[in-house]
């Protein structure tokens, strides 16, 4: 995209001073490390004996103390593998719950004709900005009333329909970039909107389908507020919510198992950005522009 | 361009003014698509937003029926109600200070960072990640660690000759700049959207000021800075919807008190307890309405202002 024409003419401008690019270099990593420093000092800190985690902000420990985590993860009744396990399973729901419905609602979006399409373009894009708190009361007395509350329908329910118009957002775009001559070739064939939608757009979709499935996936599994609210029931907590019940329980009197789980909690998000970086960037340079 | 040929087709045999049962045909599939999610919009937005209103009027704790009060929710949050004002005071400070330094520090990164540097790539995950990370439970228990009397933050100032450093996140004077910290840590995300905005710069437009003679600065100020208006509008947007409903610092910080003496009782967090601890629904509500109001004052202004600071230059895109 880029690389051709700007790279270059700033490229031969930067190197004709060598100096200048070492010293950008050095201040550029002096910067990263400043930037990635209190993630590392955790997970040193996770592997310090209690005292030391006090006394030596370095990373290196004196000695592995495993402990912390064994510590940690039975630290509240029932060990952390259910509470994982339990956000495993959430976050997959909401994960197909978007996909599907999103790119259901993208697809007439962006593709089929209805009366003010227009306007309901423009509704869906309002719903992006809207604060989660305004429908927040309303909606937790509709699902009190249907007993849903210490379920965890009133987290999966709304992605079903569609309700994170971001991703809607994000498709549409997508989709919109999409030749369309494949999908008249197939209306002449006689195909009809849903084998349309099943056998060119979704395939087509799937670069976007990946970014939006690894949005809703790292969201959910940091989403705090929406759990807290509906989620009291122990044998339900999710990681965020076994992490702030530990903070509790604890306190400030066992931060070695406390910093230990926090850094395991930290793995999956690190383990995605690692294998699909490129995605999750790319991903956000692309819908901010296009916004 | 959203229609398709054949769809297109079908309009010329049926004029648009009557809507036939062939056009009602046409709609269909797009109803079906769309079903799930104006349903959605009914149920779960729309909907709500009409009873959150009425709540908003009315004394409700949940297991009993709202009872109307007209507008004393929102008459007593104005005149009668510090921890109102409070938690607006702390929620303004900390979008006011917040967004613009973590949006000067995205910009000076990605100046930096676009300089055709070897690696760039690299730089720009390590910078990123934080902003993945950053809204999540363990970075926010992280913090409290780090800012705690005997912290890591502590430990660091008095190795190097501070002497006896105070507890930052227990001093009200400064438990908040230790979130307004957190929330600057997060600027990889608007980063990485303006490298991307600095991409879209022509490089014609260097290589001709510098025929005429331009510095550095001169080209910063000349064709960076006026062709990135409309992207650094769109980071301002983004990041302002975003601070204002900030929650998980201030909630695992502070233990979900918002102290100490209320200094980080972010309006979110105000609405929460009012909401789930005291079960006033009807008062959260009518906080919801305000926060709604408020950040759609700060957008509106934005918008309005913009037209003096925005340029659109179709050639830079």
């Amino acid at each position: 995209m880029w690389t051709s024409r700007h790279a270059t003419s700033i490229w031969s401008r930067t190197r004709a001073v060598p100096g200048k690019r070492l010293l950008l270099h050095l201040s550029l990593s002096a910067g990263a490390l400043l930037m990635l420093y209190p993630i590392a000092w955790m997970i040193a800190s996770s592997l310090k004996a209690e005292n030391e985690i006090f006394a030596d902000p370095g990373l290196v420990p004196s000695y592995i103390e495993i402990q912390n985590y064994i510590e940690g993860w039975f630290s509240l009744g029932q060990p952390f593998t259910g509470f994982f396990l339990n956000s495993l399973l959430l976050c997959t729901a909401v994960v197909a719950g978007n996909l599907v419905s999103c790119s259901m609602a993208a697809y007439a979006f962006a593709r089929l004709r209805f009366r003010a399409s227009g306007f309901w373009f423009a509704i869906m894009l309002g719903t992006i900005m809207l604060p989660y708190h305004v429908t927040l009361i309303p909606q937790y007395t509709l699902f009190f009333n249907l007993g849903w509350v210490d379920t965890y329908l009133p987290l999966i329910v709304p992605k079903l329909l569609a309700t994170d118009g971001f991703f809607v957002f994000l498709f549409v775009q997508f989709i919109r970039g999409i030749p369309i001559e494949l999908e008249e070739a197939a209306r002449v064939d006689g195909a009809g909107s849903l084998r349309i939608y099943l056998t060119i757009i979704l395939p087509l979709l799937r670069p976007a389908l990946v970014t939006g499935a690894l949005f809703s996936f790292l969201w959910t599994y940091n989403d705090f507020f929406p759990q807290l609210v509906y989620i009291s029931d122990t044998g339900l907590y999710t990681v965020p919510l076994a992490l702030r019940t530990l903070l509790d329980t604890t306190g400030d009197s066992a931060w070695g198992p406390m910093l230990a789980m926090s850094t395991l909690s930290v793995v999956p998000m690190i383990a995605i950005f690692v294998f699909f970086q490129r995605q999750i960037v790319e991903g956000i340079a692309t819908s901010g522009l296009k916004g | 361009m959203r229609t398709g040929r054949t769809i297109e087709r079908a309009d010329v045999t049926t004029p648009h003014s009557k809507i036939s049962y062939r056009d009602r045909r046409q709609n269909l599939p797009a109803h079906l698509f769309l079903a799930p999610w104006f349903i959605g919009l009914i149920v779960l937005t729309a909907g709500p937003m009409l009873v959150s209103l009425y709540y908003s009027m009315t004394e409700y704790s949940l297991l009993t029926d709202p009872q109307w009060v007209g507008l004393r929710n929102y008459e007593r949050m104005i005149l009668a109600d510090d921890r109102f004002w409070a938690s607006m005071g702390v929620t303004l400070r900390y979008v006011v200070i917040g967004v613009p330094l973590q949006l000067a520090f995205a910009l000076a990164v990605a100046l930096l960072l676009n300089r055709g540097i070897r690696g760039l790539t690299a730089y720009r995950a390590l910078y990123y990640l934080p902003s993945l990370l950053a809204g999540s439970v363990a970075i926010a228990v992280l913090w409290r660690q780090v800012f705690g009397l005997e912290g890591a933050f502590n430990v660091v100032l008095t190795g190097i000759g501070f002497d006896a450093p105070p507890n930052w996140i227990g001093n009200p004077d400064t438990a908040l700049y230790t979130l307004i910290l957190l929330r600057v840590w997060e600027f990889g995300s608007p980063m990485v959207i303006f490298l991307a905005g600095l991409r879209q710069i022509p490089a014609e437009y260097y290589e001709a000021s510098a025929l005429d003679g331009a510095g550095k600065f001169g080209q910063f100020f000349k064709i960076t800075l006026p062709l990135l208006t409309p992207i650094i509008f769109l980071n301002l947007i983004l990041q302002l919807i975003n601070a204002f409903q900030a929650f998980n610092s201030a909630f695992i910080v502070s233990e979900g008190t918002g102290g100490p003496l209320d200094s980080t009782l972010f309006f979110t967090l105000y609405l929460y307890q009012e909401a789930f601890t005291n079960f006033r629904m009807g008062y959260a509500s009518a906080l919801a309405w305000v926060l709604l109001a408020v950040i759609a004052l700060f957008t509106a202004v934005s918008f309005l202002t913009s037209r003096y600071w925005v340029h659109y230059d179709d050639g830079g895109r």
